[in-house]
């Protein structure tokens, strides 16, 4: 099995690019491979810890019948079922600067010398850049 | 011979740069190995009936073009309606070009 770094950097609910993202992080981990996710700049803010779900006042539904997805919650999940091969670093700079220092567990800070090291040690780099 | 993966996520009407994903797959694959892969909206480009398939016809026979099925079904693309040369892929496949092949990924 291989290890897999990838460096993000679109903050939530902006892009399709996110939901890719984690598809790709996922399927690595089924297939048995370890993943480092560096996330930068806006990217540092998917995982803040007090995400919250919404109702929809236009359609009238509830937080519950929307099911909203937040991306703190599916990050969490791919920590749950990486059993320990998913290392995550948040960009101590880019946290700071957002004010986005609560996370859920599992992110560690870091800066862009772990991402550097990572690179150098995985078999495999994706740097997936915003629009 | 090396071995590229170019990953186009931009519908192709939306920023005139689209284009240049798959001129540079014509280019690279007169002596390497590529693959493209859309994402996304990119998967817009791999419809016979839009205009910007046009884009991908001097790379049929000569780079693998694969399209994410994640992506064409959100969007209700079939197969019976994928340009020539064009195949459905799943992610995981996308992640074994990068993991087991090792190929030089550039995401666009």
């Amino acid at each position: 099995m291989g290890t897999l770094t990838i460096a993000l950097m679109d903050p939530p609910y902006e892009t399709e690019t996110t939901t890719t993202a984690l598809r790709i992080v996922d399927s690595a981990l089924r297939k048995g491979h370890s993943v480092n996710v560096f996330a930068y700049e806006g990217a540092v803010n998917l995982t803040m810890a007090e995400q919250a779900p919404h109702a929809n006042p236009v359609k009238g539904t509830s937080v519950e019948e929307e099911a909203h997805p937040t991306t703190k919650d599916w990050i969490a999940a791919l920590f749950r079922s990486a059993q320990g091969r998913l290392s995550w670093v948040n960009c101590g700079l880019c946290v700071d600067e957002r004010g986005a220092g609560k996370w859920i567990e599992g992110p560690v800070r870091g800066s862009p010398k772990e991402f550097a090291e990572w690179v150098k040690s995985s078999d495999a780099t994706l740097v997936i850049p915003t629009n | 011979m090396g071995q590229y993966l170019l990953i186009e996520t931009h519908d192709p009407f939306t920023a005139a740069d689209g284009g240049g994903t798959f001129g540079l797959g014509r280019r690279l694959a007169e002596e390497h190995d590529v693959v493209i892969f859309m994402l996304q909206n990119a998967v817009l480009a791999t419809r016979k009936a839009s205009s910007a398939a046009a884009a991908l016809t001097p790379l049929r026979g000569r780079a693998t073009l694969l399209a994410d099925e994640f992506s064409l079904r959100e969007r209700g693309i079939r197969d019976d309606e994928l340009a020539e040369g064009v195949r459905r892929a799943s992610i995981d496949e996308l992640v074994d070009l990068v993991v087991r092949d090792g190929r030089k990924a550039i995401w666009h």
